[in-house]
């Protein structure tokens, strides 16, 4: 009963913050008929809770509580703050493209001198004016997922890039998300990225807060198709506000012979859902997956991901590390769907999580539907704390209990954070993780 | 003159079995001391209470650290004060390079002594002048912390870190088990080179031929948790000849 009336008072409320918002949401025609949709698609459910089984260990009714209002446009004051957040995540030679409440920022942003065969528009600008074709493929994540749906409804702005057939681009591009508000509010981002054929690419993804931004949520998705032949190296770093709440998808299809190779790490947020879909449409293709969760406190992340192998001969390695401390609770489900076509599939999944507290939680949930014969696949997951013996050889060479326990922390997470090609952005990876260990001692 | 290591009377138990039963050694600077005793004897046991490894409950007695009760500090501080144990059985770091912790270790201890933290540079000149003192390849400090090292190997290790520590009172721990009679005798000579009127050693081993290399001032004999007998060098002879059934109704 009080879980029913929470429904209608948090839906009412945002009823009417969608009613609000909707002049300020880009989009007319075909879009706003699909904002509707996903909105209603949304408002079915409100958000997700504990008996929704992919929401059992995230209860967003719990955690969040109610979806806050959109987030006016940044002013002056907040661009600045923001320039100056940026900052601290750059990364030499790289494009960066920046969006500040979950508007795009061209002046924090370098659009100069794109090279051929590389186009970055707006989401604002393409949700107003683009093709048909665009405008679809930004609708195309599925609307049964409550928060994908809301996100649909509610995407204000973010990056369009294409590269054409090809194109193999030196430069990563990276976006940084910055959250400036003080006064609680949401941002919701929509990205694509559209890869041709035999063209390569470096995404970077941050997430951070500037100085004073607080309870804030950050809801963004990001669509993604790789080309035959193509190569796509991801990289997702959340180190958003310690209150604040990040709620992120992902739907990525890959071509034949294509690969993708994607790291991502999340040490900020109090609350955090990472949902990512894989499917491979061509043969031949491979993806590999690190992930890392650095908690402690009460914080609560959630990486969800859905490997789809619908077609033959393709791989998939999935490696998470989670380190939880104090009352922190890390979550990672990771489905494996071998359709029936997809013969002389490799699918493989491993976890695991460090536990530095008594009280700290790690839930994993692995998943195989297998509908083919021929396949390999396999998980396998630990749950452990740190090993007395190692601290002790640590403490006996003159190391504090923190600094021995950062040096075999790094250890562990060491191995997802090696996987990421570029130095700088691995460099980028290494000091947001330090920036978490130094936060705690 | 204060001693530089002083156990005195020491009882110890590990969960419900007292393993060192009222155990007295007193090392001054400048001296080496040997220990040999049987298996189980409790060797490796007063050498971790010294490095102040958890678990251990002492029960009855002190350790004195130039006078200092050594039982009040954390093992970080007993190392930054100059204890160095090297251990019977180095542990296995992968994911952390020898290079890194040495570093880490080495800086944390200069911190603690209220020294100037070494840059890269820095380190690197220091800990390959030692390495190459100790024949210990370069290509060894960029593996994982003696992950797949040999046995020989990782004792190698050790002495590399005390070498490179300079600690005050070096507790080695059948630093000679696993070494072939090159590897021994160049360790030896590590340890050697660092024998000086400032520092000592307690030299644990079963074998009279590692004190042929390291002689020592004072040869003590274990046995079931207490110091039986406490001699010069010539004791170990004695001891290769006969064995230590003579002692064992002593204890
Ligand atoms: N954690 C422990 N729990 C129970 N018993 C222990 C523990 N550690 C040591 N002991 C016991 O204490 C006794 C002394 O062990 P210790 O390792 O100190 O002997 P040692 O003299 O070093 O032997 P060795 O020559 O074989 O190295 C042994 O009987 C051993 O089984
Ligand atoms: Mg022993």
């Amino acid at each position: 009963m009080n879980l029913a009336l929470a429904k209608n008072e948090t839906g009412r409320a945002l009823s009417d913050s969608f009613a609000v918002a909707r002049d300020r949401l880009p989009g007319t025609g075909k879009v706003a008929e699909a904002r509707s949709a996903a909105f209603d698609a949304y408002d079915r459910v409100g958000l997700p809770h504990r008996r929704i089984e992919d929401w059992k260990y995230t209860d967003l009714r719990a955690l969040m509580r109610e979806v806050l209002p959109l987030a006016p446009a940044p002013d002056a004051a907040a661009l600045k703050q923001a320039a100056a957040a940026v900052k601290l995540q750059a990364i030499k030679g790289a494009r960066r493209l920046v969006l500040v409440d979950g508007v795009f920022a061209p002046k924090l942003s370098e659009l100069d001198g794109l090279e051929k065969g590389l186009a970055i528009r707006t989401l604002r600008e393409v949700l107003e004016a683009g093709d048909a074709a665009l405008q679809t493929q930004l609708f195309t994540p599925d609307t049964a997922n409550p928060m994908v749906a809301l996100n649909s409804a509610m995407m204000t702005d973010g990056v369009v890039i294409e590269i054409a057939d090809g194109v193999v681009l030196k430069q990563p591009l990276q976006v940084i998300h910055v959250a400036t508000g003080a006064t609680p509010a949401a941002m919701f981002t929509r990205s694509l990225l559209r890869l041709g054929k035999d063209a390569g690419v470096t995404l970077v993804e941050s997430y951070i807060a500037a100085d004073g931004a607080k309870s804030y949520q950050a809801h963004d998705s990001l669509i993604v198709s790789i080309g035959d032949n193509s190569r796509l190296d991801h990289v997702r770093l959340v180190e958003d506000a310690r209150e604040a709440v990040n709620i992120s998808s992902a739907v990525l299809t890959l071509g034949a012979h294509a690969h993708f190779n994607t790291f991502g790490m999340t040490s900020g947020a109090a609350v955090s859902r990472y949902q990512a879909t894989i499917a491979f449409a061509g043969e031949h293709s491979r993806v590999e997956t690190n992930g890392v969760n650095l908690l402690n406190g009460r914080q609560h992340a959630d990486t969800t991901l859905f490997m789809d192998h619908a077609v033959p001969h393709c791989a998939s390695r999935e490696v998470f590390r989670a380190v939880a401390d104090d009352r922190a609770h890390s979550v990672f489900q990771g489905r494996i769907i071998v359709r029936p076509d997809a013969q002389k599939t490799d699918a493989k999944m491993m976890t695991r999580a460090l536990l530095l507290s008594d009280e700290a939680e790690a839930d994993n949930k692995p998943e195989l539907e297998i509908f083919a014969d021929d396949v390999t696949c396999g998980h396998g997951a630990t749950t452990g704390a740190l090993d007395e013996s190692l601290l002790f050889y640590l403490r006996a060479r003159g190391l504090s209990e923190k600094e021995a326990q950062a040096l075999l922390i790094q250890a562990f997470v060491g191995e997802a954070i090696e996987s990421i090609v570029n130095d700088d952005l691995r460099e980028l990876a290494i000091a947001a993780a330090q920036r978490w260990l130094e936060a705690r001692s | 003159m204060t001693a530089l290591l002083e156990v005195k009377d020491l009882k110890v138990r590990v969960e419900d079995n007292e393993i060192l039963h009222g155990l007295t050694l007193t090392v001054n600077p400048g001296e080496v001391h040997a220990i040999m005793g049987p298996n189980g004897s409790g060797k490796s046991t007063l050498s971790h209470v010294i490095a102040g490894k958890p678990g251990y409950e002492v029960t009855d007695g002190q350790i004195l650290f130039r006078g200092e009760d050594l039982l009040e500090m954390e093992p970080d501080e007993r190392a930054a004060k100059g204890v160095f144990l090297a251990f019977q059985y180095p542990v296995e770091i992968p994911g952390v390079t020898t290079w890194n912790f040495l570093h880490t270790a080495l800086n944390a201890q200069r911190k603690a002594r209220g020294e100037s933290q070494l840059s890269s540079p820095e380190f690197l000149k220091k800990v390959r002048a030692v390495a190459k003192s100790l024949n210990i390849p370069q290509d060894m400090l960029k593996r994982g912390v003696n992950v797949g090292f040999s046995g020989g190997e990782k004792k190698r290790n050790e002495i590399l870190q005390m070498a490179l520590f300079e600690p005050a009172v070096c507790i080695l721990d059948e630093m000679d088990s696993g070494l072939d009679i090159d590897a021994l005798r160049v360790a030896a000579d590590g340890v050697n080179a660092l024998r000086s009127p400032e520092r000592a050693m307690v030299v644990i081993t079963h074998y009279q031929r590692l004190l042929n290399y390291i002689v020592p001032d004072f040869v003590h004999v274990m046995s079931k948790g207490r110091v039986v007998k406490s001699g010069g060098k010539d004791l170990a002879l004695e001891l290769e000849a006969s064995g230590y059934a003579q002692f064992e109704d002593a204890a």
